[in-house]
């Protein structure tokens, strides 16, 4: 019963990345498409956790912090670029 | 009860309420009509989602392997905390980038905002 919930949930979820990537390649704008990878990033995250319960192990919960952190900085990265072309407003030493 | 039936229940509960808040929330994203809409289903809906299925996580090995996992209070911790900055940063990146708004769309709060305070500098 339990893993039949768990199969059930990996299904909804595989789910919720397919009907997301519509937006990643039909969204008007690039704005669109930056929210929509950044909600399949969370959407794997939660992948990545219930794959763990259904195998037992707590060896993959490290991939779990990275993704997140890997997913927040390029979101980011990509928002300030396509504001104004400059990532890092520092100034240059040169 | 057995306790491990009663941890497998409230672990299931809080799984599934995590994946139906994900499933709500990418229905939202392809659904709502605008960038700026399509935000709202982002930043709180699946990020609540997460918290829930990394929740039930954390509470299933703490009762099979008898393994605290601080990575997963980290990770609740910082999804939390980075979801929606991530989103407001993209929406105020749109803004700028002059994306239009939805035909229904009523009013442009920051547009207003930007414009008198245009009109108090020019002055």
């Amino acid at each position: 019963m339990f893993d039949k919930i768990m199969l059930l949930a990996m299904f909804l979820l595989s789910i919720s990345v397919v009907i997301a990537l519509y937006r990643v390649i039909r969204g008007p704008s690039i704005h669109d498409r930056i929210l929509a990878l950044d909600s399949i990033g969370y959407i794997v995250i939660g992948i990545v956790a219930v794959h763990s319960i259904m195998l037992d192990s707590h060896a993959y919960l490290e991939t779990i912090l990275l993704i997140g952190i890997l997913a927040f900085l390029s979101t980011i990265a990509l928002s300030k670029y396509m504001e104004g072309g400059v990532v890092d407003a520092r100034k240059s030493d040169d | 009860m057995h306790a491990k039936a009663m941890i497998e229940i409230v672990v299931g509960i809080l799984v599934i309420t995590g994946t139906v808040l994900s499933l709500i929330s990418s229905l939202g994203i392809i659904r709502l009509p605008d960038v700026y809409n399509r935000a709202h289903a982002s930043t709180k809906s699946a990020t609540l989602g997460i918290l829930c299925i990394l929740l039930g996580a954390f509470f299933y090995f703490i009762y099979t392997h008898g393994v605290s996992s601080i990575r997963l209070l980290l990770g609740i911790v910082f999804v939390f905390l980075t979801g929606p900055v991530a989103g407001h940063i993209i929406i105020r990146s749109a803004h700028r980038s002059k994306v239009v708004l939805a035909d229904i769309s009523v009013q442009d709060d920051l547009q207003n905002y930007l414009d008198s305070q245009k009109n108090v500098e020019s002055k």
